[in-house]
């Protein structure tokens, strides 16, 4: 298991960064993404696995400053 | 002119020798980097590395710490101007440039934490990858969702490893921005900054005593 901004999730061998965001829903174009804290970058979510048991958080970026 | 005042004396404990030494960036001077710089020249900052390449317009003054006469400057000039009349001791770096990817860890090395303060969530992104990947020990502090009035209490901060956000996380500026609203989340992030050279002050006062203790 997982946990994705704080919600447990199951976890599967090889799962990528891409492959959680889809099972989520999170289609957002704008989001960022880390793993235990770190940032996982845009071009690496294809690529990037998450080990089982990690805090992932995924979070959808807004306009306005 | 030099501060002959101690203009920080009702500061909280620590408060002035914690920023005293600190540099911080500030990414985009408008509603949210130039309420940022005041907050945190009034707190005691030390050094600030500003970036913006526009310049005033009218429609900026309804949240942006700027005035009448300083339509058609430079933000960054603008408002280095405004900071040192606080307190001219303060020590500012100004980049009127458009900031991209390769350049931010380039502008804002000597920086020891980052102010995210752009208008644009796809310029959020690039400036929150582009300094986690060449700094990732460092902070950086943004602003996400301070749109409309109101709902104040929505207003909240979220960590995410080296990444603070401020704001509601959900409202998009197409419903318009409001001085109080964009103030309140520029004063989250510095209050954020503020406590963040606290708690490294007050970490590294404890490891000299050690050390001392030690000998």
């Amino acid at each position: 298991m997982i946990r994705v901004n704080g919600e447990w999730m199951e976890w599967t061998e090889g799962m990528t960064v891409q492959d959680m965001l889809n099972r989520k829903g999170y289609d957002f174009a704008l989001i960022i993404v880390t793993i235990d804290d770190r940032l996982i970058p845009d071009d690496e979510y294809d690529e990037t696995r998450i080990p089982d048991h990690a805090d992932v958080k995924a979070l959808h970026i807004h306009h306005g400053g | 002119m030099s501060a002959n005042v101690d203009i920080f004396e009702r500061n909280v404990a620590d408060q002035t020798e914690a920023l005293r030494d600190a540099t911080v960036g500030i990414a985009g001077c408008g509603g949210l980097g130039s309420n940022i710089a005041v907050s945190l020249v009034r707190a005691g900052i030390g050094r600030l590395i500003l970036v913006d390449f526009d310049r005033v317009e009218p429609s900026n003054l309804n949240r942006q710490h700027f005035f009448l006469s300083d339509i058609g400057q430079l933000k960054v000039e603008a408002l280095s101007r405004h900071l040192t009349a606080i307190n001219p001791d303060v020590r500012i770096q100004s980049h009127p440039e458009r900031l991209d990817a390769d350049r931010t860890p380039v502008v804002f090395r000597e920086a020891d934490l980052l102010l995210e303060a752009f208008d644009r969530a796809e310029s959020k992104k690039w400036l929150i990858e582009a300094w986690c990947v060449a700094y990732p020990d460092r902070p950086i502090i943004c602003g996400n969702g301070l749109s409309g009035a109101g709902d104040t209490e929505s207003l909240h901060v979220l960590k995410m490893g080296p990444i603070t956000l401020c704001g509601d996380g959900r409202t998009d500026m197409t419903i318009g921005l409001s001085a109080p609203r964009v103030a309140i989340v520029a004063a989250m992030q510095a209050n954020e900054a503020v406590a963040y050279f606290l708690r490294r002050h007050l970490a590294r006062r404890t490891a000299t005593e050690r050390e001392r203790e030690i000998r």
